[in-house]
């Protein structure tokens, strides 16, 4: 527990260095999954629909043929063709997103995060059939600062998604800023 | 649909609004198309009593796939989106009339000879942008060249 000087909300021996074996983790594979089904045209036309996107590479075989030597997916369904299904048999536990990410929030000791932003880098097109696989990569955590939210780190994860070739489809970045709240600061270890 | 080349475009091009009136049925069709289950995304009882917002609202990837029409119905099926950044200040709900908008802010011609248009794009409920993002598409140079047919190193978003 941070002990705090009593005319500041800061605590005056700041965070916690970055344990050892979490700056380890800085560039190495975690988390690596497949997706539970196959990429499939029903949920392309199903997400197109949702908003009314009438781009014919998703609904015209011509278009697609000529263009992309065949159906493939919007780009930014990357993430859809990984979501765990919502039940499944023999799950005990929800399957949480990013875990990663929760990782962090519990190694550091920084109980509140929030994603600042997001980047979707798109390679490969998935095309239907594919199996999509992702990893989860570490790739920076951030000196404490400041923020109007409270004290903490901020902290940058890479979802690597893959083929069933090994080819990279595409790669989503989130910056995110695990921090505690000033008030709850030499309340509550 | 149209087939815009990197010639037809430049800096400080306005592309043209879209304005979409959100309802229950938007929000909840894209969370389950975007296979997310979340409560807060289709169940107002818990979005207003758990997670303290007015009613559910929009998620993320959804959110992205509106992006994405909202580009490629300017751009036409040769427009290859290449990145996309996403900045979330704040949730859009059923009762909003969605409005989205952009400007084109570069344009440039990579070193393996692609094409590419870099664009502010802005989803706003009213004065308050609730989501932006920074995108970058590529668009073909000339009739003979396609996007999409880059493959490896001569793709480079």
């Amino acid at each position: 527990m941070s002990t705090t000087d009593p005319t500041s909300r800061v605590p005056a021996d700041d965070l916690p260095p970055v344990p050892a074996e979490v700056s380890a983790q800085i560039g190495v594979v975690q988390y690596e999954e497949e997706g539970g089904f196959p990429v499939e045209h029903g949920y392309i036309w199903t997400t197109c629909a949702s908003v009314e996107n009438g781009n014919p590479l998703f609904w015209d075989d011509g278009v697609a043929a000529e263009l992309t030597d065949g159906p493939i997916a919007p780009p930014t369904m990357l993430s859809v063709w990984f979501r765990p299904h919502h039940w499944s048999p023999g799950r005990t536990e929800p399957a949480v997103p990013l875990q990663a990410h929760f990782d962090l929030k519990d190694d550091l000791d920084l109980p509140e995060a929030i994603i600042s932003s997001n980047t979707n880098t798109f390679y490969e097109p998935v095309r239907i059939g594919d199996r999509v696989r992702s990893r989860q990569v570490l790739r920076s955590i951030s000196d404490p600062k400041t923020t109007k939210l409270g004290r903490g780190r901020f902290w940058t994860i890479d979802v690597e998604y893959l083929n069933q070739d090994d080819r990279l489809l595409g790669v989503e970045s989130y910056t995110a800023f695990g921090y505690r709240r000033p008030e709850l600061e030499g309340t509550e270890s | 649909m149209t087939r815009l080349m990197h010639g037809d475009v430049s800096v400080g091009d306005q592309l043209p609004e879209l304005a979409h009136d959100v309802t229950t049925t938007t929000v909840v069709l894209g969370a389950l198309a975007s296979r997310d289950w979340r409560p807060m995304h289709h169940d107002r009882d818990f979005a207003i009593n758990r997670n303290g917002t007015k009613d559910i609202f929009l998620n993320t990837p959804n959110q992205a796939a509106w992006f994405e029409r909202y580009v490629t119905d300017w751009t036409g099926p040769t427009g290859r989106l290449g990145r996309m950044t996403f900045r979330m200040n704040t949730s859009t709900f059923p009762g909003d009339r969605m409005v989205f908008s952009a400007t084109v802010t570069g344009t440039s011609v990579d070193e393996v000879g692609c094409g590419w248009v870099d664009l502010d794009v802005a989803l706003m409920v009213g004065d308050v942008a609730t989501t932006t993002c920074a995108t970058r598409v590529a668009l073909p140079l000339d009739v003979n060249d396609n996007p999409w047919a880059r493959r490896g190193d001569a793709w480079l978003p």
